[in-house]
């Protein structure tokens, strides 16, 4: 009797476990709180509309049910790395979307690799974050890319010809992009120099009041939005009056309301505007969001919807929910019309080639300016 | 350098160690009476900021208003905490060393509650919101000197906290309680002073400075998320060592060493900027191997 009671019972648990195998997992491992919480936030809206608007993947002519998971890593190394363990051993997600920045996306890009599970990031545009792996991609350019149109802008543009550079030590991201550019800008005849500070940072006057004495053209902030916005403030009040720009590290409403009056003028390059025409995938999205969350649609969120997107799209074409067949189909993405640009992976890379938006500051509103295409 | 850059690095000092000052004198007066390190100093400094800009943006209080009510919840905070926090280890006779790890543990509790309930996204402090009078950012130019308004506001402030306090402390009758508590619990309980609510009046003490240092700081640096107090709460606990813990104008002295060290070392030596941090700890640690009592610290023999 007691034997049948347990054949029973595991007949039971059997067909329960088999049948709730119906749904699969992607994971989230973004910034939701801490210095850059800004990127997290927008990132995971991009990635829940995503969610809401295709929640299923078709395998074998059966649709399954996508289930988004976040986990925080407070803007913190460490902590990215953390969340990624966590995303891949106790979710046991088959793709993980983010880190937003580049630091973090470094730290968690090495277990995504060591565990074999395809991360797509959205924003991190260190070059090293996709560098010699397999598993790695992302839906943004990287910055050897940004760099280069960054120095094109400020010669061209700006008529720059002596830049300061506010360097975040503590950042690969704003040390890498920091670096590109003064690579590009050298050789278009351009002279430089730098100024340190660390994340977290709220007083820049020292470095700000060094630079001045140095009468540069034009000051480059390649960091994060919370830092841009105070340097701008206080080098307007030590009486700076020419041209400051930025990378996409500028890219949050946040610039605009700590900034204020102060960032006005301020561009910088990103990877999209809701008033740039960058795919026939562009308008649907920029509708969507906009009735969603009733604002208007953000870099970070578009680039995270289609990081989800090319990951249910490979999960397609790979007919398994088996990680390493999901990377070998993203590794194989082809023109895939993604809402911030068209995404084609050059053989052996993650990094696809897209377009920049110049953005500006203007009248307390990011103003699309230009598209630039890469010449490369 | 020349001679006017030199002294433009001298003006964004003294800006900066004014408000370390203010902020340390709120965080050394809680030890100086009850000797318990309060770590959630730093993030009652963030509250106050959080109070001041819900106040305006939500309530629609006007700026000054605004800030009252700021200073008035931020002083029921601090009585708040001491009451569910302290007090309670306190009536325990609890050992010393469980009032630091409280104090932590509120630290933390502090952090997390804004999280939760404000969101982890900075909020702006921006006189464009009306947080506070335009005028207020506006710019001295003392030939090629430039100098905020702002610093003459907290400098003023800073003095104008110090003479309150110190007028509290020796010519009010609360004042003469609290000195009693400072020198010994036990006998001033036995002389009919009411101690928990001499303590609970220190910590408001405490909480109001914090407030004013709060919204000074968040004028002069406009934005706030559930972070901000904790880089400025431990430069405030840093300069309060320095000054000699428990020394309200050690407190001060200590706020603008570090302040002017910040800034000198990042005019002096640019390359060493980003390790600006550092240069905190390491006059910390100097003063601790020199004269660990602080520059104005008195030498206090272990009791018997």
């Amino acid at each position: 009797m007691r034997k049948t009671f347990v054949m029973v019972f595991l007949v039971i648990l059997m067909t329960f476990t088999l049948f709730s195998q119906e749904v699969i997992k992607i994971g989230m491992n973004f910034e939701l709180t801490g210095p850059v919480s800004g990127y997290g936030q927008m990132s995971r809206d991009g990635v829940l509309l995503a969610n809401k608007l295709k929640p299923t993947v078709n395998i074998g002519g059966k649709e399954i049910k996508v289930e988004v998971v976040a986990v925080d890593n407070k803007s913190d190394k460490a902590e990215a790395a953390n969340a990624i363990r966590r995303l891949i051993d106790h979710e046991k997600v088959v793709a993980v979307i983010g880190p937003a920045t580049s630091s973090a996306a470094l730290a968690a890009a090495s277990i995504a690799e060591e565990r074999q599970i395809p991360m797509v990031v959205n924003t991190a545009t260190n070059p090293l974050v996709a560098q010699n792996k397999k598993y790695v991609f992302r839906t943004c350019f990287e910055d050897t890319l940004q760099g280069a149109l960054l120095a094109t802008f400020a010669w061209e543009e700006l008529g720059a010809k002596n830049v300061a550079i506010m360097i975040d030590v503590a950042q690969d991201y704003v040390v890498g992009l920091a670096n590109y550019f003064e690579k590009a800008f050298e050789q278009f005849g351009g002279t430089y120099f730098t100024e340190f500070y660390t994340t977290g940072d709220q007083d820049f006057t020292a470095q700000l009041t060094d630079a001045l004495s140095k009468n540069p053209d034009a000051i480059f902030m390649p960091g994060y939005y919370a830092e841009i916005a105070l340097i701008c403030k206080q080098a307007r009040d030590l009486g700076f009056t020419g041209p400051m720009f930025a990378g996409d590290g500028a890219d949050a409403p946040e610039l605009i309301q700590i900034g204020g009056e102060y960032v006005e003028g301020v561009s910088y390059t990103t990877y999209f505007h809701e008033d740039a025409d960058l795919s026939p995938a562009t308008k649907p999205f920029v509708e969507a969001y906009q009735k969603e969350y009733n604002r208007r649609a953000d870099a970070f969120g578009a680039l995270a919807y289609d990081a989800y997107m090319v990951i249910v799209n490979a999960i397609e074409s790979a007919q398994s929910t088996d990680p390493v067949k999901i990377r070998d189909a993203l590794a194989k993405t082809k023109n895939f019309p993604g809402v911030a640009g068209t995404i084609t992976y050059p053989e052996g890379s993650g990094n696809p080639i897209k377009p920049a938006v110049i953005n500006m500051v203007e009248n307390g509103q990011f103003v699309f300016r230009t598209v630039i295409k890469p010449s490369m | 350098m020349t001679i006017q850059m030199f002294f433009q690095h001298l003006a964004n000092a003294i800006s900066l160690g004014s408000i370390y000052a203010l902020i340390a004198i709120g965080y050394t007066m809680v030890y100086g009476i009850l000797n318990l390190i309060n770590f959630a100093h730093g993030d009652i400094f963030t509250f106050s900021m959080y109070f001041a800009f819900y106040a305006v943006t939500l309530f629609l209080f006007p700026w000054w208003a605004a800030f009252i009510f700021a200073i008035v919840l931020t002083t029921l905070l601090g009585a708040t905490i001491e009451r569910v926090a302290y007090r309670p280890l306190r009536k325990a006779n609890a050992p010393k060393i469980s009032g630091l790890i409280t104090a932590i543990g509120v630290s933390f509790f502090l952090q997390n509650f804004a999280i939760v309930v404000f969101g982890g996204r900075a909020k702006s402090f921006n006189p464009q919101l009306g947080v506070y009078p335009t005028q207020f950012a506006q710019v001295l130019t003392f030939g090629d000197v430039r100098i905020p308004l702002l610093t003459f506001i907290i400098i003023g402030a800073s003095i104008l906290a110090l003479l309150v306090l110190v007028w509290i402390v020796y010519r009010t009758k609360a004042g003469m309680a609290m000195r009693a508590v400072s020198k010994d619990v036990t006998a001033a309980k036995l002389m009919g002073i009411n101690t928990d609510r001499t303590i609970s009046q220190t910590f408001m003490l405490g909480s109001a400075l914090a407030a004013v240092g709060g919204i000074l700081w968040a004028m002069k640096y406009p934005q706030i998320y559930p972070y901000t107090g904790m880089i400025p709460g431990l430069k405030a606990f840093i300069a309060a060592v320095v000054g000699g813990i428990g020394s309200i104008p050690g407190a001060m002295l200590g706020g603008f060493i570090l302040g002017v060290a910040e800034i000198m070392i990042v005019a002096f030596l640019p390359a060493l900027a980003g390790y600006r941090d550092a240069i905190a700890y390491i006059i910390l640690i100097i003063i601790l191997l020199v004269k660990p009592n602080g520059l104005l610290g008195v030498e206090i023999g272990e009791k018997v």
